[in-house]
Order: structure tokens, then sequence, then C-alpha cells
């Protein structure tokens, strides 16, 4: 059937169609989307193949002559293939989507070249078989989450926004450098297989390595500090947004940590490293829930619910529970595609409209598309037997263990998520339409909701072990038997205060939020003022007065008076030929030369004669 | 053969200066010539060594022997191509315009080739003469003063250069095979930590080493665009390349300096990275970061001092190798973008520039991949030469962060300075809204984008397959 050495059609099957759509359909966009889409339909096909195989191949990529090579290869084990399935399976339905979605878009090829570019760039990160090539792809996804996010370059917001990704996630990458370097000398090999920290080195040093490594997946997975840069990505079209900056590239920084610890092995995890990780992942989750409360794009909920999301998953891993965070990985990926393909089908039908407060009543405009996106939401506030409630539930029993506050962070958060997502229900699809939008809203078609379907049953059913055992990314994943205990409770009770918080405030068609305009919404609204201060104290404040003042210094001590004083010793020398001179520059400029080269041919046949 | 590759570009100025044939046509075949002819030298190399070998007298020889000459002759050649195929010279100045690039060309193959350290030294002299001339006749800005302080750096740098060059010259021979045999068969050198800081100084002001560098970033936003592009693409790395040539033979005396070194490269990288990102014009941009770039090759120059020789240390030679290459391509293309941009607009300002992007889809296709280039992107030259040059820096790792390491971890960070200034600039002049100046823009000649898409082919080409720069230093 399907051969392992298939995988190498599957990397570079996407890159050789996003450089013949580039160059051969560039102004053809249905030829384009199409190639794109089949392209991502046999990558698909070659995934499901996939599962199970193991193996490892590679080819140098640079070679020095010694023992040092870069290589580009793959290493297939569940952690690769099953994660495969995810990338190539929501990577496929978001094809189908963005045909509906972007039908009428001018610069259509330019964007199905982009998500070809990204499906090539995220496979090289999954199927890495030395860290040095995760880079290399981590890289290329940051490019195209650059060009897509990017893709109304002409919208200030937009061009601001890939910007601002890319420069954060450089900020991150900065880390992970040092990370991998140190990595590099500290074991000796770049590859994941062979990968070792000497039991003699000082404990300091593997702190540092490793968190190092986390800086990498703290930009990609958007984590506390650096969490700014995927609100903002919102400005791309809402497919790229799902499968982007939901699903898949988010996941690689937990992708990742995942792989180093199968490599390195749990163990080799110091405490204060772990420490470090889950604390992270637990501010990420709570600050990210509370924004969510307080935001009115449905996108930008959408957003920060899945930076919350994505705290969970690190949460996890610093608790060293690298199979609870896949699992929440792997059932995460397909209830936020659906929820962010369902906002797309409901953006897509109010015309652009995006302000849940414009919109209202949409559940019996919008049928399919309304019930797709409920059963997302179940699946995200974790209520009982949907894929999301496992997963959670998997987490928050490893925190109970390890450190039982992050367990009460963990049902706070799950309380929140309850909270903003049953607003968002209750507000857009339920009371009176609250525009002309909204009222003019009707269900999309099939090229939509077909995905939307697919990703809905997948959302309920994917937790289960039937599927779970066979397609969590984890090696040996077997899902935990179910049983009564704190977590449950806690999670139940978590539930119900959401659901009836929401209710008490948002249901019956409220106009607008009651529980906006005082300072607390104001907060939450403005990000915690976090992304202010980054903008006014870090970059205009620390990099731009800093900035100023080396540029000022540059220019008059080191230019003007250290270099320059040297320089006008030689200069008063000229002053001495200008007057003997007509003061063109020119004639001094080849006196000089003709000078310099007298000098020379002199001293070449002085030297050269003795 | 080789005498060609350095013969040919000054007959085809001659006769454009002096005959009067046409410029643009002449110098292209001209530049063709040493293209193939370059090319077939560095490929038919490894059967043929002797044919690639040629001694005038006692003054003049040339070799294709060192793997970074190699190197060098390949971006020499490749960046002459694309800037006298791309520039667009003004009608009164069309012999200046493409006589000054083949005359660079001349040189620097020359300063390349050379075994003989003075005619080594002479070729890159007769080299800067075009360039002086240039920025003086036909700069932006206040050129007078420019060319005149890029002049005295260059010539005071020059001197001091050529003081160390004939203190070692005089005790070891003066051609680099000489002195290799004599450190070889086991020389000693008298002072060498002076004649090493005499080289520091003189190729480091060559190569804007700070605090040498203030000539370099006015000089380059003045210099016409065939100047620039050969100047900052091809020249500049006489310095780096001398380093490196120098290296083996003075590794006692480069040692004495190189804490000072890893200091004055972290502020090339640093101090100057910010200064780039204070810039609010595209040509002094682009110039200062030309001038932090160079700290990435002096890192690999430091890590392999530290380490001692290129088989302890291989990162750091191939890498700052394939970086100068890289370098040099990206710049040149960078800076040809910025002729264009200047001859559509009228302006460099980055504020008055805006939604190019719409007007020049090309243009922003190609400048966006000549960014990400300078910025380390993987798939592009640069990544693989900066890759590499990082590796150096962890290579004489042992148990701790050394000082080298910690300078290797400083650079780093220029990674986000790099982001920050060209993705700024990027935003600015072609995204966003259509400003005033960039509702001039029209279209770009064939030639100018044929020029563009040619150094972009060779940095896809260099950054997927760097085996084809790294296999010179392997064989």
């Amino acid at each position: 059937m399907i051969e392992i050495e298939n995988t190498w059609l599957l990397l570079f099957l996407p890159l050789a169609v996003a450089a013949c759509n580039w160059f051969f359909f560039g102004k053809k966009g249905n030829i384009a989307s199409l190639v794109s889409t089949l392209a991502c339909l046999v990558t698909l096909i070659i995934s499901i193949g996939l599962l199970g195989k193991t193996g490892e191949e590679s080819f140098t990529w640079i070679s020095l002559g010694n023992a040092f090579n870069l290589s580009i290869g793959f290493i297939l084990d569940d952690l690769s293939t099953r994660m495969m399935l995810i990338v190539t399976g929501i990577g496929f339905l978001v094809h189908v989507f963005s045909l509906a979605y972007m039908k009428d878009d001018e610069s259509k090829a330019r964007f199905f070249t982009g998500l070809s570019l990204f499906m090539f760039s995220m496979t090289g990160i999954v199927l890495a078989n030395n860290i040095a090539m995760t880079f290399i792809f981590w890289e290329l996804v940051g490019l195209s989450s650059y060009l897509l996010i990017g893709h109304w370059y002409k919208k200030n917001t937009a061009a601001d926004a890939a910007k601002k990704a890319f420069i954060t996630n450089r900020v991150g990458d900065f880390g992970f450098l040092i990370g991998i370097l140190t990595l590099w000398a500290l074991s000796g090999t770049l590859d994941f297989s062979m990968m070792a920290i000497p039991a003699e080195t000082c404990e300091t040093l593997v702190n540092i390595t490793l968190l190092c490594l986390f800086c990498g997946a703290v930009g990609k997975s958007a984590q506390f500090p650096l969490h700014v840069w995927l609100p903002d990505a919102m400005e791309g079209p809402t497919p790229v947004s799902a499968l982007i900056h939901a699903a898949t590239m988010v996941a690689a920084g937990a992708y990742m940590m995942v792989r180093v610890q199968t490599s390195l092995t749990v163990g080799a995890f110091p405490e204060l490293t772990a420490d470090v990780i889950s604390i992270v992942g637990a501010i990420t989750a709570i600050i990210a829930a509370f924004m969510a409360t307080q935001q009115n794009d449905i996108k930008r909920v959408l957003a920060y619910s899945t930076l919350s999301q994505l705290g969970y998953m690190v949460m996890a891993l610093g608790l060293l529970s690298g199979e609870s965070a896949m699992y929440h990985l792997y059932t995460h990926a397909w209830f936020k595609a659906l929820l962010f393909l369902g906002a797309g089908a409901i953006i897509f039908a109010c015309h652009h409209e995006q302000d849940i407060w414009k919109m209202g009543g949409l559940f019996k405009r919008m049928k399919i598309t309304s019930f797709c996106f409920l059963m997302g939401t179940l699946a995200l506030i974790a209520v009982p037997f949907t894929s999301g409630f496992f997963s959670k539930e998997m987490i928050l029993e490893a925190a109970l263990h390890k450190h039982p506050a992050l367990f009460w962070i963990g049902v706070g958060v799950a309380t929140l998520t309850t909270f903003y997502m049953m607003r968002v229900i209750l507000v857009v699809f339920f009371g009176k339409e609250r525009s002309k939008n909204a009222e003019h809203a009707h269900e999309v078609g099939p090229t939509m909701t077909l995905p939307l379907i697919v990703l809905a049953v997948l959302s309920i059913i994917s937790g289960y072990a039937f599927m779970s055992d066979n397609l969590v990314p984890f090696n040996g994943f077997s899902a935990p038997e179910f049983h009564f205990g704190l977590p449950f409770y806690a999670s139940m009770g978590a539930l119900a205060l959401g659901i009836i918080a929401a209710v008490i405030f948002y249901a019956g068609s409220p106009e607008k939020d009651k529980l906006s305009n005082n300072w607390v919404s104001r907060a939450l609204q403005n990000r915690l003022y976090i992304d202010a201060f980054y903008d006014k104290v870090l970059i205009r404040g620390v990099q731009g007065i800093g900035a100023a003042i080396i540029d000022c210094l540059d220019q008059f001590l080191i230019g003007g008076v250290i270099v320059g004083g040297i320089a006008r010793l030689v200069a008063a020398i000229g002053g001495l030929l200008r007057k003997l001179q007509s003061g063109s520059i020119l004639a001094y400029t080849i006196l000089f030369g003709l000078g310099m080269i007298a000098v020379v041919f002199f001293t070449v046949f002085y030297s050269c004669n003795n | 053969m080789l005498i060609w590759l350095i013969l040919t570009p000054i007959i085809a100025s001659a006769l454009i200066g002096l005959c009067k044939a046409p410029a643009r046509a002449t110098a292209l075949i001209s530049a063709s010539i040493t293209l193939l002819l370059g090319i077939w030298a560095v490929v038919d190399f490894d059967t043929n060594a002797a044919c690639w070998q040629e001694a005038f007298g006692q003054t003049l020889q040339f070799t294709l022997a060192p793997p970074m000459s190699k190197v060098m002759l390949i971006l020499t050649i490749l960046v002459t191509f694309a800037t006298v195929l791309g520039t667009n010279a003004p009608d009164k100045a069309k012999a200046s315009w493409f006589n000054s690039a083949l005359l660079i060309s001349a040189g620097a193959t020359g300063a390349f080739l050379s075994d003989n350290i003075i005619s080594f030294f002479a070729f890159h002299e007769l080299a800067l003469i075009p360039t002086f001339v240039m920025i003086g006749a036909y700069g932006r800005g206040d050129k007078r003063s420019i060319a005149w302080r890029a002049t005295v750096y260059l010539g005071a740098a020059s001197m001091i250069l050529l003081t160390g060059l004939i203190a070692i010259g005089s005790q070891l021979g003066y051609t680099f095979t000489e002195m290799k045999a004599a450190v070889e068969a086991g020389a000693t050198i008298a002072h060498p930590e002076i004649i090493a800081g005499f080289l520091i100084i003189g190729f480091g002001t060559l190569v804007s080493l700070f605090p040498f560098h203030s000539w370099a970033a006015p000089a380059y936003a003045s210099a016409p665009t065939p100047v620039a592009m050969m100047h900052a693409g091809v020249l500049k790395k006489f310095g780096l390349f001398g380093l490196f040539m120098f290296q083996p033979i003075l590794e006692s005396g480069f040692r004495y300096w190189n804490t000072t070194l890893l200091v004055l490269l972290v502020c090339n990288v640093i101090w100057v990275g910010y200064v780039t990102v204070q810039q609010r014009r595209l040509d002094l941009l682009l110039g200062n970061s030309s001038v932090m770039h160079m700290g990435y090759i002096f890192l690999a120059f430091a890590a392999l001092v530290s380490s001692g020789s290129a088989a302890l240390n291989p990162w750091a030679v191939q890498g700052a190798a394939l970086l100068m290459l890289a370098h040099g391509l990206s710049i040149a293309l960078l800076f040809l973008l910025c002729g264009q941009i200047e001859e559509q607009t009228g302006t460099l300002e980055i504020n008055s520039l805006g939604g190019l992007g719409g007007k020049l889809p090309r243009m922003a296709f190609v400048f966006g991949l000549a960014g990400m280039a300078s910025i380390g992107l993987p798939g592009l030259a640069n990544f693989a030469g900066e890759f590499l040059v990082f590796f150096s820096g962890f290579a004489g790792f042992n148990g701790g962060f050394g000082a080298v390491q910690i300078a290797t971890i400083l650079c780093l960070w220029g990674l986000v300075i790099g982001a920050v200034y060209m993705l700024r600039a990027y935003r600015n002049i072609f995204q966003g809204d259509l400003s005033n100046a960039s509702s001039y823009a029209t279209s770009i000649s064939v030639y100018g984008v044929t020029a563009g898409y040619f150094l972009v082919a060779c940095l896809i080409a260099f950054g997927f397959v760097p085996g084809l720069i790294l296999q010179f230093f392997t064989r």
C-alpha cells in the first residue's frame, strides 16, 4: 500500500504545488485553488496510509567534511504520523471550506499558494528527525503565517498584525536557537533519536537549555508573555485562523516540546524547568480566559479561547504529562477548527460583520452552521462525553496529583470558558437580530457546511477510546478509564456555574453587554494593557529611545569625535593640498588613488628586488 | 586563463571610455564572458588545477587554489553580471556608470585571485578609486564630504594594512603560498600580535568593523546604484577574505586580540543594529544593515581563531564563506531595488512611501525575498551561512558558556533586530495605504526585473543547495 518512501512525497508535494501555483497559475485563481486542494487530499491519503508505520530516513543537506551533518529527514512514529493526520485532515477541510470562502477574492491564487506553503512547512516540523530541521521549518511556518495574516496587505491593521506576529515569534526563536545550540554542544548530536544530555552536566545548564528551547514554544504557541501576536493574527482570512492559528501551527510549540521530552526522556526535565513551564501555561490559560469574556469580535473570543486552551496544553507539559497535552491538542484541533470555520460561515453570511453585538437570532436562519457551532462549543466547554471533556479531565487529573494550585486554576479557567462561550452562543444565535446584516443572513452552501459537519462529528466522538487510542499523537497512548472523582465534580461545578452566569447576564436578547462600561471590562478589553505596555514602553520607549540615543552617539561620538579626530588630522594635511589645487573632490580622489598606487608599486619593486 | 577574468572588464571599460562603444552592451558582453569563464574555472579546477594558477613575474601570481578564492570569484562574477544587467544609467553618465562597475569587478577579481600579497593589496586599491570618484561626482546628498570621509577612512586603513602586510611579508615572503609553507615548516614570526593588530584595524576598517564603520553607511547611501551594489556586495568582502587567508599564518597574533574583537563584533551587530532601526531612509537603512551583518562574519572569524584551525572549526570557515557570498548577493539585490524605488517614486524616505505592493507586485515579491534573505529565512542562502556561523560559535563549547559562546548568544539577538527594521521597512514601503509618492510608480524596465530575478534565483539555489559552495572546502 503506502510505503514509508511516500513520506518524501508527503513533505515535498505541497512545496511543489506552491511553486507551481506561484509561477504558472498566478492569475488563474480557480486552477490554483483546485490544485492546492487536490494536493492536500493526496497528502491526507498518504497520512492515513502511514498511520502505525515506523521508520526513519534522511539525506544530508549540509556536510562539512567532518562528522557534522545537517540533514533533512523524517522520523515516523505514533507521535509524528498521528500529528500528520491532524494537520492534513484539518488542512484538507480548510482547503475545501476556503474554496467557497475565498471565492471572490482578487488574490485567490496567492492565498492558496500561501496555504500550500504552510502545509509544506508544518509537515516539515511534524516529520523532522532532527532539531535543526525543526528550526528550519519552524521559521518557514512563521513565514507562511506572516504571508497569510497579511493576505489583505493593503489594510493597515492586517499589515501590522503580520509584522507583529513575525517579530514576536523571532523573540521566541532567539531563545529557541540558544537552546538548540546548547543542546547540540551538550549532546553532540542534532538527531532526536540519538539525543541525550550527559548525566554529569550541571543542572543549571540543563535548566537553561530546556527553558531556552521552551522559549521557542512560548513564541509559536503564543504563551504569556509572547501571546500578544495571536489575537491580532485574526486579521487574516478566517480559514487561515482555523488552520494555522487554532489547530496546527500554534500547537507546534507543544508538539516540539513533547518531541524533545520523548527524545531526552521525561526524567531529563529538572523540577525548575517543569515548574516554569507549567506556571507559564497556567498564567496564559487564566489571563486569556479572562480577556475572552469581554471581547466583542467573534474571532477574537475564539482567539483568546485558543490562547487559554494552549495554556492548558503547556501546563500539562510542565506537569510532565505529555500524553494529556497531546490528547488535548488532538481534541482541541478538531473542535477549535470547527468553531473558527463556523465563525467564518457566520461572518460570510453576515457580509463580513464580526461584532457579536450586531448579530443575533442566527439559529433559525443558519440551522446547520449553528448546530455545528454548538457541537464545537459543547466540546470546548467540556460537557461530559464530548471529546474536550475527556482530554480536559486528564489534564486536571495530572494537575491534581502534582500541583493542587494549578488544578484549581484549571477549574477556574473551565468556568470562564463555559461563561464566555455561552455568552457567544446566547448573543449570536438567540434573541433578536441586532443589525440588517444579521437579518439578511442565510445558510451557506454545502462546500462550507460539509467541513463543518465532519468536524462536528469528530468533536463529539474523537475522545472515545476507539478513536483516541489510535489517533492521539503520542507514542503508546491509551485513554485513561473514566471515573468519578474530584476532577469530575469540580469540572461539573465549573460547567454549571459558567452556564448559570451566562444565562443571568445574556439570556433574553440584551442590546449590549451588561458587564461592560466599568474599569474591569475596559482592562480586559484592552488585554490588561499588556499590548499597550509593549508598544509604548518596550517598543517606543526602550527600543525607540535607545536606538535614537545609540544613533546619536554613533554619529557624533564615534563618527565625529573619536574616528573623526583622526580624519581631521588627515584632512588638515589635505588642506595643504587644497591650497595647491582647484578644490574639486574629483581631483582629490583621483590624486589620492594615484598616489596610493604609486606608493604600492614603489613598495612592491623595493621589496621584491631585495 | 585567469588573467582574462581581470583583463576582460578592463578592456571593456577602455572600449566604453575611449572608443565610445555602446556602454550597456559592451559591459554586458564583458560580464557574460567573465561569468562563463569564471564558472568554467571553478568547475574545471579539480581536474586541471595547474591551468588555473599562473604567474607573471614575481609580483603577479594568480591562483584559484584556496577555496575561499573560488567562492569570492563566484560572488564577483554573479554580482557584476547583475549590476551591469540591472542598473539604469542616466543618459549623461552612461559610460561612467558601467565603467565603475567593470573596474571594481576587475580590481576585486584581481585581489581575490592574487597569491602575492602586494598585488592582492594593489588590486583592491584599484577598485576603490571608482568608488570614491563615483560618489564624489554622482552621489546623493552631501556627496563631497561623504566621498572625502570614505576616502580618508579607507586610505588610512589601506596604509595601516600595507604596513602590516609588509611587516609579515618581509619575514615570511610575499605570497600566501610561501607564508603558509614557512609557518608549516615552523618559522617563528617576530611581534605577531602587533602585525595582527595592524591587519585587524586595516582589514577591519575596510569591512566597517565597529568603531571604524562611520564611513560605510553614508557612502553606500550616497553611491550610485552600481557602485553601491559592487562595493557593498563584492569589494567589502576583501577585508574578511584577507583575515581568513591570514588566520593560519598569524594564529597566535590574532588570538591575542580575540577578546577585543569579540566585543567589537558584538557592537557591530547590536549597536549598529539599533542604529539601523533608527534609520528613516531606505538607502541608509540598507547601508547600516550591511555594516551590521559584517558582525556575523567577524563572529565566524573569532570562533575560528578561538578554535585554532579550520580543521577544528570547519563551521567557521565554511559558514563565513557561504555567508559572505549570500550577503553579497542579497545586499546587491537590495541596493538594486533601492535604486529602482527611487527612480519610480523619486524618494527613499520610508514614511513617504507606502502601498507600493499594489503598484509594483513583482518588485514587492523580489524585495520581500531579498529582505527575508537578509534576515535569515531558511531556503535562502543567508540562512545556511548564518546557521553555520552560529554553530561555529558553539563548536568550542566545553561545559560552560565561554566568551565566544556569549558573543554568539548576543549576536543571535541580531536576528530579532533584523526582523524589526526589515519588516518595518517592508510594511511601510509596500503595504498599507497607497502614498502620494508611490502613486507615481509605473513599471520596472525588463533589465531591472531580469537582474532582480537572477539574484533571487542565485539566493534560492545556494539556499537550497549550500553544497554548491561548501564542496570547495571538502574536496
